[in-house]
């Protein structure tokens, strides 16, 4: 099986070098390379093409300005394939063979897992853009999506309120593997500390790429009609989500009865289903396109203009999402820290990381922590609308400091707020 | 909720007509949702029209504020205003639009509410809706301060079919809650009446949701049943005939998009014989350039097949593009059929079953009521016999071969409704299409169909008490087992030929 998919991925990543770079400009001979490790196919696929295109995009507008310390930014694409162990072998092959200055990549905390010792080994550097579990603190990673704080916690403390409902069961959905599993052991522990019982918690997985939902859906019927106000809190992750909303929405399940918050559900992935029986379920997200200020308007335009001239499948109705915005202000912070620190070596980029400030399609000039490798960010919960948008119904009164250490795991207190070795 | 309840009553019949104030409709896009539920009740109140249909705009999303931009609601706010459109839908002529608002209702229901109710129910000609309303008119006496109505109220609901009445039972039969033993037995016993039904419903939902799956299964593969079962191909392919089915109906839809969108509705019908003949026709191109010069080789097709998977993936992907392609359900296989309140039957379910049922019924007459259908058969029983007797076998053997693609096709048409459509789709098809031709008895149609069914009905029971992945795993273990005791699957060939 590995290796049927490694002779795929082989041949796609020929395929797309050939039809990719063969339309780029004529590129200078000192130019900076940048290496982007999204799956462009597989399970993952539905979220992680999104990303690849934004930064090129992001490469793109940064090369008209002028590039980086006046050297062009080039662009190396490849394609792990939703193959985790293919994920280590892309990552060396950037790091080893085109000698990338830098990566932007990973989009599941598994495949992220998978290239760490790689980084470390080989003293890369990585910017992950998606919400993760934490619980990890990297220094060759720097994580610009949101720690449990930044999201899971927020998201089911407003469903515990007034006005999200006042949630008093739970059932813990996801896909079966270090994400949803961290994430959900956080929240049993946090919604513990909240006084919920053992018996008003259900936890359920489910297997990548599962596409039958009828019994998953029919526990939560049955679990919800026990009394009590229930809420659903999904990390279902890739192209099992459209199954699964399909099944919500003809089963009936309404978000007035019982809501779904998601945490890897965002505009992009709503782009293939009915939204229409879905109105009102929810995502926690420290981005939505809905969000209106003059630098979310330029940035969707960007991306639209981007997906009209690259002639993108269904150009017309792209939409932007948080991760989508999470590798652009990787992207923008990454240019930042080379300029100041003058070099693209990795060691002294890391060093120039800290501190970063960037005014972010969200409203909020978004900063890098000093010392812990993640972004301050905002926190915003939507419910999703009829045409596939979200409103947002909630938000923190400014940017907050992430936490990859949760203070709901035990042993977490002792450990440092900063990655070792740095 | 309460005062807005007896007041409408008094209001339900003087509605006059006014233009609803505007203080009021202004309050609806304040920022607090305490403010909006509070005009909300309000505009109810007057039971105007016209306050009614800014209401049903604000719920439909289309009410704008004084800048001109949407006025947004939360789930809350939401709650409140389907609860307060039920409430004056109640009285509207038509019956889908009434049945809708009392299933509206039945999700909230209050003490206050009874009188109203008892109006409604009396008033009420639909037996469906009559019998509904007579049970959430118990629900809200139920708290009466009269135990002789409680009585009675508790005794009404045994034929209650909905969780939330089992919940709101058991606590009544506690004697926290309630005072009068009489009441407390009798809501035991409509309690226990209740929950019988609720896990009769229980077992036959899940038995629907194993026939749906088992339909899936069956219809990914019935293809495979006849190319390896009946031809004995080793087809690694198969799975990619699966993808081929499922993106012609893709096409097809993209077709109706731009040519006939009136039509939409439709497309699914067309897609199901392009989808036939797409696939056949591949598996005609596959079998007439590789595989018919491997017959008899196993290991050979095994890998020649294998290979043309790949490529056939890797022109899927040249084609449509790595990234899964979308295939909407047509409105009329969107939503859910309810047979009780704790069951839905998803229509698209339900379809998929029939067209699993068609599709096996027109396999069957092909093998078994054609003069093709007797050919293939005797050129598996004894190839050199049918050649013989002046049977083409080369042109069968390809017909054949086509045949069983084609049926894949069919296949993914089903799939694209329920599943989703890209490039690697047929790959988690394959195995779970082996492990039914091998458990139903290589060679039976028969085999296949129970098979199918019974892996579907197994799964969906472990999945319900042990997760999705243990019950993959359960039933892989299982079907090991079986094929080290019985090699030769459920149904086996019987006669002479079986040797050769």
């Amino acid at each position: 099986m590995f290796r049927r998919n490694f002779i795929k991925a082989t041949a796609v990543s020929i395929a797309l070098a050939a039809s990719g770079f063969a339309s780029l400009p004529a590129i200078a001979a000192d130019t900076i390379k940048v290496g982007i490790l999204h799956s462009l196919s597989g399970t993952m696929a539905i979220s992680e093409t999104a990303l690849k295109e934004t930064a090129l995009m992001t490469i793109a507008e940064i090369n008209a300005k002028g590039g980086v310390m006046g050297k062009q930014l080039e662009a190396v694409v490849v394609d792990p394939a939703s193959n985790w162990p293919l994920f280590a072998e892309k990552a060396r092959q950037l790091l080893t063979q085109d000698k990338v200055a830098v990566v932007f990549g990973c989009w599941t905390s598994v495949s992220r897992k998978s290239v760490n010792p790689v980084f470390k080994e080989l003293n890369g550097l990585l910017f992950y853009p998606v919400q993760y579990e934490g619980e990890e603190l990297e220094k060759n990673v720097f994580y610009t999506g949101a720690a449990p704080n930044q999201q899971a916690i927020p998201a089911v403390e407003y469903l515990m309120s007034k006005d999200g409902g006042s949630a008093k069961r739970w059932v813990l959905l996801g896909t079966d593997y270090v994400y949803p599993r961290t994430t959900n052991k956080i929240l049993r522990a946090f919604l513990k500390s909240k006084g919920v019982a053992e018996a008003d918690i259900m936890e359920e997985y489910t297997p990548f790429g599962h596409s039958d939902y009828q019994t998953i859906i029919a526990k939560i019927k049955k679990f919800a009609g026990e009394g009590k106000k229930t809420a659903v809190v999904s990390t279902i992750n890739g192209d099992s989500n459209v199954p699964f909303y399909k099944e919500l929405g003809n089963a009936g399940l309404k978000a007035t009865d019982v809501p779904v918050v998601a945490f890897s559900v965002g505009e992009e992935e709503l782009r293939g289903v009915d939204t229409k029986p879905l109105v009102g379920h929810l995502a926690a997200w420290n981005y939505f396109q809905s969000i209106k200020n003059p630098q979310n308007d330029a940035f969707i335009k960007m991306y639209r203009d981007w997906a009209k001239k690259q002639k993108l499948p269904k150009a017309e109705s792209v939409v932007t999402n948080d991760p989508m915005e999470a590798t652009y202000i990787g992207l923008h912070m990454w240019k930042q820290a080379v300029e100041k620190a003058k070099s693209t070596d990795v060691d002294k980029v890391i060093a120039a990381m800290g501190g970063q400030t960037f005014k972010a399609p969200s409203g909020f000039t978004i900063k890098m922590d000093e010392k812990n490798h993640h972004l301050h960010r905002a926190v915003f919960i939507g419910e999703v609308k009829a045409d596939g948008q979200f409103n947002v119904v909630w938000k923190t009164k400014g940017p907050v400091k992430a936490q990859p250490w949760s203070p709901f795991i035990a042993g977490n207190d002792k450990k440092k707020d900063e990655p070792e070795g740095k | 909720m309460r005062k807005l309840v007896f007041t409408l009553l008094c209001c339900l019949s003087l509605a006059a007509y006014a233009v609803p104030d505007p203080a009021l409709v202004r309050q609806l896009a304040a920022e607090e949702s305490d403010d909006k539920i509070a005009a909300i009740q309000k505009l109810a109140l007057t039971a105007e029209p016209e306050a009614l249909e800014v209401l049903q705009q604000l719920a439909d999303g289309t009410l704008k504020d004084d800048k001109g931009e949407d006025i947004t609601i939360n789930n809350r706010v939401r709650r409140e205003l389907e609860g307060a459109l039920a409430v004056l839908k109640l009285i509207d002529p038509d019956v889908t639009v009434r049945f809708k608002a009392v299933k509206e209702i039945a999700t909230n229901v209050e003490a206050a509410m009874a009188p109203m109710l008892a109006k409604a129910r009396d008033r009420e000609s639909e037996p469906k809706i009559r019998a509904l309303l007579v049970e959430i008119h118990a629900l809200a006496t139920l708290k009466d301060a009269d135990p002789k109505i409680r009585l009675a109220a508790a005794n009404s609901l045994a034929t209650s079919a909905d969780p939330n009445t089992k919940a709101v039972l058991k606590a009544q039969s506690e004697p926290a809650n309630e005072a009068d033993v009489e009441v407390r037995r009798a809501a035991f016993r409509s309690y226990l009446a209740v929950k019988d039904r609720l896990t009769l419903a229980e077992t036959l939902g899940r038995i629907f949701s194993g026939l749906s799956l088992g339909s899936i299964l069956l219809l990914a593969a019935l293809g495979l049943a006849i190319t390896y079962g009946v031809m004995g191909v080793i087809n690694m392919a198969h799975g990619e005939l699966l993808m081929i089915g499922a993106y012609a109906t893709y096409v097809i839809q993209s077709l109706f998009r731009t040519h006939f969108p009136a039509q939409l509705d439709w497309y699914l019908l067309a897609a199901v014989p392009v989808a036939f003949f797409a696939a056949a026709a591949v598996g005609v191109l596959l079998e007439r350039t590789v595989i018919r010069w491997l017959y008899g080789r196993a290991l050979e097709t095994l890998l020649a097949t294998w290979g043309l998977s790949l490529m056939l993936i890797q022109a899927a992907r040249v084609i449509f593009g790595a990234q899964n392609v979308e295939v909407a359900n047509p409105s009329w296989m969107s939503g859910g059929l309810e047979i009780l309140p704790s069951i839905v039957l998803p229509l698209n379910r339900i379809v998929i079953v029939g067209f699993a049922l068609f599709v096996l019924m027109l396999v069957w007459v092909l093998m078994n009521r054609t003069r093709l259908g007797m050919f293939v058969r005797a050129v598996t029983q004894n190839r050199a016999m049918a050649g013989c007797v002046g049977v083409p076998t080369g042109r069968i053997d390809t017909v054949a071969f086509a045949l069983g693609a084609g049926i894949a096709g069919l296949g993914g048409v089903a799939l694209s409704q329920i599943a989703n459509v890209g490039p690697d789709m047929g790959q988690g098809y394959i195995v779970d299409s082996f492990m039914v031709v091998v458990l139903g008895g290589v060679g039976q149609l028969a085999g296949a169909v129970w098979a199918a069914l019974g892996l579907g009905i197994v799964t969906k029971f472990i999945e319900s008490w042990a997760g999705a992945v243990i019950a993959k795993i359960v039933v892989l273990v299982f079907i090991i087992m079986f094929i080290q005791k019985r090699p030769q699957g459920l149904f086996a060939l019987k006669g002479r030929f079986v040797e050769s």
